[in-house]
């Protein structure tokens, strides 16, 4: 209890610090996905942080709400990294911090094409009891969340995953694939395997002329898919899980963007009903802010 | 254990991070830095030059429409008055773009920058906004003043050799009505 106290409330100051201390705003136009990557990259020297919720429906178990912490910071034009702090509460049971992500987007190419090719590095320490179901690999199944957070929070996986996001803008349109591979850092664990497919479009492609925050030009509205496709010794979709998920973004003026995205789970192996949501807020120019406190020159 | 390895982790992420920011967000556009941090050279407009013909010819099909100007200036404040400045007077990071390049080129070319961005010299790929919303950015940009070069008497063959450092962008503020030619 002690650990977990003082876990979220390490989390709750570096919010708190990045609120107080961070310069202006800056208004992002924020896609809707919440598993699904495209290629836009964060501006270079903006810091996005975000919260996101994920209220599961569990059978042969307790439903559950896991949530995460995203610090998402532009590096350069073509170097986004994002760290990640995970939790859950599982009801009538307990609430859990379990693991962190950290992961590195690189843009492969200079210009636009037709399809833009990012490259995704992450590596995760994370425990069997994380519900975040941030991707879904492998043979990732609902029954993997029956076990208690007592049992599951000991397992402990280190993990390297990679992904290849491709992604295309047209007319408005997005449509955005991430075939993915994860290897345990354990030897004997084989590599497994997901994808996620998303498409999104604004409800309107031309802005208004005044500042507002129902305009249409403000909502992005999308869907995604998602799913496990096994491992290198089973590979295919026998004893997998996979979701659809529409999926609707709102950027607001002031810089905050909020999601919402009710996921439904396509067969046996999967959850029921995932219902996500999200709320960011994009800071601008971070990196002159901090050599500024350090005293160079901006 | 866990805390310990958690912050410094954490630490490490965001140290990594500054580090690349600092060492190369303090350079400009074209990787040299200026002598005097704030300025920008005219060749950091060497982008333009690499823009195919077939985009430098496209037209501004949101020319006539009569909302564009006041949408665009709307864009332009939310995405990319953070780096250009709030009058476009440019930064350390970013160009002033009431520079002659930027105000001679064609709203094909300025378009195509928006889509493409500038990627190895700092400037994000802006294809994320619709089509119609990046020319609206391109009728607020090509609607700003021209510059004005700052020449004392008996300096002018210095003058092009100086013309950067001497755009004031301010200067034409009374001269036009709220940034509009």
């Amino acid at each position: 209890m002690r650990r977990f106290l003082f876990e979220q409330t390490w989390s709750a100051v570096c919010l708190a610090l990045c609120v107080l201390f961070i310069g202006s705003r800056a208004t992002a136009q924020e896609s809707p996905y919440i598993v699904t990557y495209d290629h836009y990259m964060e501006e270079p020297g903006n810091l996005d942080v975000e919260y996101f919720s994920n209220v599961g429906t569990q059978r042969g178990g307790n439903d559950f709400h896991a949530f995460w912490t995203e610090f998402e910071y532009g590096a350069k034009a073509w170097w986004t990294t994002e760290f990640y702090l995970d939790a859950q509460s599982t009801f009538d049971q307990s609430t859990i911090f379990t693991g962190f992500r950290w992961e590195n987007r690189f843009r492969l190419l200079k210009l636009e094409h037709i399809v833009n090719p990012v490259l995704y590095v992450e590596y995760e320490q994370i425990s069997e009891a994380d519900k975040t179901i941030k991707e879904v690999e492998g043979h990732d199944v609902e029954a993997d969340g029956a076990v208690p957070n007592s049992v599951a929070r000991h397992e402990q996986d280190h993990e390297m995953e990679f992904k290849l996001l491709l992604s295309s803008t047209f007319k408005g349109w997005n449509v955005a694939l991430n075939p993915l591979a994860t290897k345990n850092l354990s030897p004997s664990d084989p590599w497994e395997f997901g994808y996620a497919l998303g498409v999104s479009r604004p409800l309107a492609l031309k802005a208004s002329p005044r500042a507002c925050n129902f305009c249409p030009e403000n909502f992005i509205a999308g869907a995604e898919i998602y799913g496990g496709l096994g491992d290198a010794q089973s590979f295919g979709l026998h004893d997998t899980s996979h979701y659809i998920a529409p999926a609707i973004a709102w950027n607001l003026p002031s810089g905050w963007t909020v999601r919402v995205s009710p996921g439904f789970g396509l067969n046996d192996n999967s959850h029921r009903l995932l219902v996500r949501w999200g709320l960011s807020r994009e800071f601008s120019q971070v990196g002159d802010l901090v050599r500024g406190l350090l005293g160079k020159s901006r | 254990m866990k805390n310990k390895i958690l912050c410094a982790l954490t630490l490490v992420t965001f140290g990594l991070s500054f580090f690349a920011r600092n060492t190369y967000g303090a350079k400009t556009i074209d990787g040299q830095r200026t002598a005097d941090g704030d300025r920008l050279q005219p060749r950091q407009f060497s982008e333009f030059q690499k823009i195919p013909e077939k985009a430098r010819v496209r037209p501004n099909p949101l020319q006539t429409d009569p909302d564009a100007w006041a949408a665009g200036k709307k864009l332009f404040a939310m995405h990319c008055a953070e780096c250009h400045g709030e009058s476009a007077e440019g930064s350390r990071k970013a160009p002033n773009l009431h520079a002659r390049e930027v105000q001679n080129a064609t709203p094909g070319e300025l378009f195509w920058i928006l889509t493409n961005g500038v990627v190895r010299h700092g400037m994000p790929v802006w294809s994320k906004l619709p089509e119609p919303e990046r020319w609206q950015i391109v009728t607020f940009l090509k609607s700003m003043p021209t510059p004005v070069v700052e020449v004392a008497p008996g300096e002018e063959f210095r003058r092009h050799s100086r013309q950067a450092k001497s755009i004031r962008p301010e200067a034409h503020k009374n001269k036009t009505n709220d940034g509009v030619s």
